[in-house]
């Protein structure tokens, strides 16, 4: 193999670049000039990307003729070091997913900088925003490029603080407040069972690498993912004669993981910080709740695949709830009217696709995991372009509600024909990238033999196509509905110049051999072109769904408000989203906080509390009654004194006598 | 004289200097004390590296031994009678709290800089009280450990008494009381401890060398640890902690919190664990189990709570309930996260601390529904306190993550004389502090920072002058360097942590030392 | 006087009897008489009780030496105890007269300044 050139060996520098340039901003640029504080954060995510673009173009090229590219870990030093043959390091991981992330990230994000140095012109906080922008970024990197499972998790954690900055960036805002506070801690109550995945998977792959000669596990952590993934190492954690609650301990980490991936990814039932998250700027609902921290769950499992594929049942649950988030989330997607949340919705429906995607590939049939992670790589790029086009558009019109605006393709061109782009290939129209990866993720469920999730993938891309497709025609055809929608002018360039690109590659991205680079390692090659026993329904349903939208969506509303009105409740149950938030709410308002904590607080205060002071009071009370005897009266004393020796002559007769016998 | 009784003359002569100072020039007493402190970190720096020169070799050695070894070893007999010897020293678990403590200080008298109300006796105190807590780190004499103890404490009824807010004297009383009941526990334990020896020595490095009868070790553990227990706010001995706080003045606070509270796990490590460790290998469960009840109670109860320094106490409650769960825990990570736990509490808990003293010199109240939207008159405070959340709420990158994460391993991984599967629960139970602290933290942070200005009266408020920026900054940067470098720290303390788990599994080995 | 005492078949034990019921009726009086005088007249009586004891006990116990020489110990002590006694009544005495003056009272019972 030819030496690595100097990119691959120094990965490093691509998460690096935006930390320092995070700290920098932070600290030193901000306080002097806005402008540049955002222009330098943008220069240095853009360096970022030119990097990591040669090194994708460098990592390719390594693959020997036939061979599937190799996974390298150029760089890596000890960072925690717990217990001697327990430690943490941390390193670049170079495999295809990580290289394909890594590109994507990166890109995804210069655009974006870019995008809001024309967005968040004039705004408060312009220099905190990109300072965060770039933390953000630096943060994802790292959990993209981790080599165990810790560094995914420090940087998962990072990842979660960023996006709650960004989600408050708007402090002032109640809604954004709670938005973002609701957002860190439904992930972190999953980060929760993530950690605690790394506990149990850690224990006991510390105990296997324990066992093992010195020269099997050299160079490595028991949590590395080199490690971890190792066939023997599978095999010794799946023999492990330990259960809990009749589950094993391969099984129980992997769920415990997912629970991790499931938070951030937004499955069902944890995703409803996803919608509020919207609360924040557009761009960083289209860099972060869209195109890459959101798909850190998919990621995750992905990259710990042999773990899950070797449970089978974990990768039974993550199939499962991917398929149920999908559909459930389309379900929603159709009633929203806030232009930003409909979008939420569909990542939410559209990562449940990669989920099950995953969930029903297999050593034997590896098809879905590539076809996840090349809808993960199609899915960033339409998405945030539908992101940004929904930023501009809600930048001209000064609202979110679809009801506010119409028209607007004469107004708008150059954002309508991006939107429409995106649309379409969202829907999943030939030849557009999301036809491709969906095309891929459909064949792969079908040829597995999972039919049920099939049926549920082909009725979700109708939906979706529907839903999209509401929007649209709302938000650019028939009348302007508002004050602003008439007087809507055309974004600038620096916001249209970074949409066009993603238009670019939302229409050539499907282009890209992805799957080809990736896949699953050790596994035999299951890639097909497309195959039209998939492609023909579920074009067919895309269409149906996009004619449907057009007959409900394309002319006067009373069609619509006729449909509502005959749905009635099922329409309301639906658009309160099936009233998940109140039921959280609920749990944590009226029943932890009201029967956990305030008992506490109430306990403590007066009874452990009180236990203490009714130590003290009972202390005082004995001293103020024995302080009554002190009379004052010489004579009391006295009487005291002689009662006293006659009880002391008394009580010695009585031993002296007992004594003498 | 060493470096070690440096370390200790060095605030006592600074405490002479505010002394001979005129009361009428309160500037200068700050500068003295300022001076006087900033010097002691920089002898804390040099120390640091001088320590780190001579103990670094010995790092191998530390892994069979069963003794930890010392290093700038003083003795002088002082009683000889008793067998009270004048002896310090320092190894790892010293020196980081050592630089903790002279961090704190440092920060403490910068962030006091506004004490106007009898400024002299105000630093005077304060500098006695600190005097004291850098005896207690560096004496290994179980007597002079003790006596730097007391000196500790009686300054800080008075700083509490006086220069407190609310009901002080109520506060001051029960902090004390209680500190002095817990003081009475390890009394009768260091007697019996120094009887069951012979009564000839109270020297920790001789007493280490005589094994203890086990029935000995097993009602003596209790007292030690429970002792110590009180001081590092073990359910149900630590309500002194949120009264206590509440009243205590802006450095006072820091150097309790911070500082003092880590004598509980330090010295239930030390003696308790050191000393005893078939002791503890008895109640080791019992104390995990309770100090899982500390975490959970002390993160549920901090949610209720509307005044920030209760707030921030309930929290220090459930945080040095980490310390000394990984203290239960006995084994290696347990016991580094014990003191990294010590370590990052106390320079996230004095930055709290501090923030909140900064707070409400500006606003004059403390009740968090009555604040809101400070962020955008005080930036600097704000994300200085987003930053002391966060660290507090285990975010990598910041200090407490390390320790956590060492805990929890610790917790998880058990040990072999507690039963596994009970470990392991209680480990899984306490992580969901993770979550709740999330909760508190950022559902108080919220209301006090975010949302609209609730009252007119904060938009004319300022933010942070430049000691208070320099106080701050110091704290903030500290924490994110131990949780970025962890290895620092870690490699400070390991070595003087691997003899307590070698004595621990060999015990039996222990008692062939003692009876030759 | 003397010899009849002792040979007359009254042993220490009679005399006991004697000096304990006057200690007892000084003692009592001490504890009840509201007045100062009255207490320091029991108090007399209770010293009294002592010094016969201390002749009795010389003369019961250890009437001679061990070279046959009559011993005087308790007497000199009696001396003693009369001497000290009426010492005291000085004493009291001029402090009832100082407290008269002051309070205008010598009724034990209201002299309660050790309180508190």
């Amino acid at each position: 193999m030819q030496p690595l050139s100097f990119i691959l060996t120094h990965a490093w520098l691509i998460p690096v670049i935006p930390l320092v340039s995070f700290l920098l901003v932070g600290l030193v640029l901000r306080p002097i000039s806005e402008r540049l504080a955002g222009a330098f954060a943008t220069l240095a995510v853009g360096t970022s990307a030119l990097l990591s673009w040669t090194l994708a173009y460098d990592y390719v090229h390594l693959a020997e003729h036939g061979k599937s590219l190799p996974s390298l870990l150029p760089w890596s030093a000890m960072w925690l070091h717990f217990q001697d043959g327990f430690g943490i390091s941390i390193g670049t991981l170079l495999d295809p997913i990580s290289v394909m992330l890594l590109v994507v990230v990166t890109t995804v994000s210069t655009l974006v900088h870019l995008y809001s140095t024309g967005y968040m012109h004039g705004e408060p906080g312009y220099a905190r925003y990109f300072a965060f922008l770039n933390l953000f970024t630096f943060s994802m990197l790292g959990l993209v490029l981790a080599p165990n499972l810790v560094q995914m998790y420090v940087c998962w954690e990072l990842v979660g603080a960023s996006s709650f900055f960004l989600i408050g960036f708007y402090f002032e805002k109640p809604s954004a407040v709670s938005a973002s506070k609701k957002a860190f801690i439904v992930t972190r109550f999953a980060d929760l069972g993530f950690f605690l995945g790394i506990l149990v998977i850690g224990f006991y792959a510390n105990q296997i690498f324990a066992a093992m000669p010195a020269s099997a596990t050299q160079g490595l952590q028991p949590l590395d993912f080199a490690f971890l993934t190792r066939p023997d190492v599978l095999a010794a954690l799946s023999g492990l004669d330990v259960h809990f609650l009749g589950v094993g301990v391969l099984t129980l980490s992997a769920v415990l993981i997912y629970t991790g991936g499931a938070g951030k990814s937004a499955m069902f039932p944890l995703h409803i910080w996803l919608p509020d998250a919207m609360e924040g700027p557009t761009p960083v609902s289209a860099l972060i709740h869209a195109a890459t921290m959101v798909v850190a769950g998919v990621y995750l499992v992905a990259r710990c695949f042999p773990i899950f594929a070797t449970s089978g049942d974990a990768l039974t649950v993550v199939m499962c709830i991917g398929a149920f988030t999908s559909l459930f989330a389309a379900v929603i997607g159709c009633t929203q009217d806030d232009i930003k949340r409909v979008l939420a919705f569909s990542t939410l429906s559209q990562l449940g696709y990669m989920m099950f995607a995953l969930g029903v590939a297999s050593f034997a049939h590896p098809l879905g995991y590539s076809a996840s992670m090349f809808h993960l790589f199609t899915h960033a790029f339409f998405k945030a372009l539908l992101f940004l086009g929904a930023g501009s558009v809600i930048h001209a019109v000064h609202s979110n509600d679809i009801w506010h605006m119409g028209g607007l393709r004469k107004h708008m061109p150059v954002t309508h024909a991006l939107f429409l782009i995106a649309t379409l290939a969202i829907a999943g129209i030939y030849p557009l990238a999301g036809f491709f990866s969906k095309d891929e993720i459909l064949a792969a469920a079908l040829h597995s033999g999972h039919t049920v999730v099939f049926g549920v993938g082909l009725l979700v891309a109708g939906m979706t196509a529907f839903y999209m497709f509401r929007i649209y025609f709302v938000t650019f055809w028939g009348e302007p509905k508002s004050e602003h929608a008439h007087h809507a002018h055309e974004s600038p360039w620096i916001m249209l110049g970074p949409m066009a690109f993603l238009g670019v590659l939302s229409i050539g991205a499907g282009f890209i051999p992805i799957p080809e680079w990736v896949q699953l390692p050790g596994a035999p090659v299951e890639h097909e072109g497309i195959d039209l026993a998939v492609a023909i329904p579920s074009t067919i349903l895309a269409i149906a769904g996009i004619g449907l939208a057009w007959l409900l969506y394309g002319g006067s509303r009373d069609r619509v408000d006729s449909l509502v009105a005959k749905l009635g409740g099922v329409y309301t149950l639906i658009k309160q989203k099936f009233y998940f938030d109140e039921l959280y709410l609920f749990v944590t308002h009226s029943i932890i906080f009201r029967f956990v904590a305030a008992p506490i607080a109430w306990f403590d205060r007066h009874v452990v509390d009180g236990a203490v002071n009714l130590s003290g009071w009972f202390t005082r009370t004995t001293g103020l009654l024995l302080g009554k005897l002190q009379t004052g009266q010489v004579q009391t004393y006295g009487s005291w004194l002689v009662s006293g020796a006659i009880a002391a002559v008394v009580v010695l007769w009585g031993v002296l006598k007992s004594g003498g016998n | 004289m060493g470096l070690a009784s440096w370390l200790i003359l060095l605030p006592f002569l600074t405490t002479l200097g505010v002394l001979f100072t005129p009361a009428s020039r309160p500037t200068l007493i700050r500068w003295v004390s300022l001076v006087g402190t900033g010097a002691h970190l920089l002898l804390t720096a040099f120390t640091t590296w001088k320590f780190w020169e001579v103990a670094s070799p010995d790092i191998a050695l530390a892994k069979t031994s069963t003794l930890t070894k010392l290093y700038f070893v003083e003795r002088i007999p002082w009683f000889k009678s008793l067998g009270v010897d004048y002896l310090v020293g320092i190894d790892g678990i010293t020196m980081s709290m050592v630089i903790l403590t002279s961090i704190i200080i440092f920060t403490g008298v910068l962030a006091s800089w506004n004490v106007v109300n009898r400024t002299k006796e105000f630093f005077a105190l304060l500098l006695l009280l600190v005097t004291g807590v850098f005896g207690v780190f560096l004496s290994f004499d179980m007597f002079l450990f003790f006596m730097f103890y007391e000196v500790a404490v009686l300054p800080m009824y008075l700083l509490i008494g006086v220069w407190g807010t609310g009901p002080k004297e109520y506060s001051a009383m029960k902090l004390t009381l209680m500190l002095m009941f817990g003081s009475a526990f390890i009394l009768v334990g260091m007697l019996a401890l120094y009887h069951y020896a012979g009564g000839t020595t109270f020297d920790l490095t001789q007493l280490a060398q005589f094994h203890y009868p086990v029935e000995m070790q097993r009602w003596v553990f209790p007292l030690i640890f429970i002792g110590f227990g009180v001081l590092g706010a073990l359910y149900p001995f630590h309500t002194w902690s949120p009264d206590g706080h509440a009243s205590a003045p802006t450095a006072v606070s820091m150097l309790h919190a911070g500082v003092l509270m880590k004598l509980g796990g330090y010295g239930a490590l030390r003696i308790g664990v050191y000393l005893l460790p078939e002791g503890a290998q008895y109640w080791g469960l019992f104390f995990m189990a309770l100090t899982t009840i500390n975490i959970l109670y002390g993160a549920f109860g901090a949610i209720k709570q509307t005044d920030l320094k209760f707030f921030t106490a309930y929290s220090s409650v459930s945080h040095c309930g980490f310390v000394l769960f990984g203290v239960a825990s006995l084994n290696l990570m347990g016991f580094k996260g014990a003191v990294l736990q010590m370590f990052s509490h106390g320079v996230m808990t004095g930055l709290f601390f501090a923030l909140i003293g900064m707070v409400y010199g500006r606003t004059h109240t403390r009740i968090i529904p009555d604040m809101g939207g400070l962020a955008k008159v005080m930036p600097w405070l704000a994300v200085c306190f987003y930053i002391a959340g966060m660290a507090s709420l285990g975010l990598p990158g910041f200090a407490g993550f390390v320790a956590e994460s060492h805990v929890f391993m610790g917790g998880f991984f058990g040990n072999a004389w507690s039963d596994p599967l009970a470990t392991r629960v209680l480990t899984v139970i306490a992580t969901l502090s993770i979550v709740v602290t999330a909760v508190y933290v950022l559902r108080g942070l919220a209301k006090v920072f975010q949302g609209p200005i609730t009252d007119p009266h904060f938009l004319e408020l300022t933010d942070a002058t430049l000691t208070e920026r320099l106080s701050t900054g110091i704290l903030v940067v500290t924490l994110a360097v131990v949780g970025l470098v962890p290895g620092l720290l870690i490699d400070l303390i390991e070595s003087a942590l691997l003899p307590f788990v070698n004595r621990l599994h060999a015990t039996g080995a222990l008692a062939v030392a003692g009876h030759p | 006087m003397a010899e009849f005492l002792t040979t007359h078949g009254l042993t220490l034990q009679h005399w006991l009897v004697l000096t304990s019921a006057l200690f007892s009726i000084g003692l009592y009086g001490m504890l009840t008489r509201r007045n100062a005088v009255g207490v320091l007249m029991s108090l007399e009586l209770c010293l009294n009780a002592a010094a016969v004891n201390f002749v009795l006990f010389n003369r019961y116990l250890a009437p001679t030496n061990l070279g046959g020489a009559e011993r005087l110990d308790g007497a000199v002590m009696t001396i003693f105890v009369i001497a000290v006694a009426a010492a005291e009544v000085v004493v009291g005495m001029a402090i009832f007269v100082a407290m008269y003056a002051e309070r205008r009272t010598v009724d034990v019972t209201r002299l309660d300044a050790l309180k508190d």
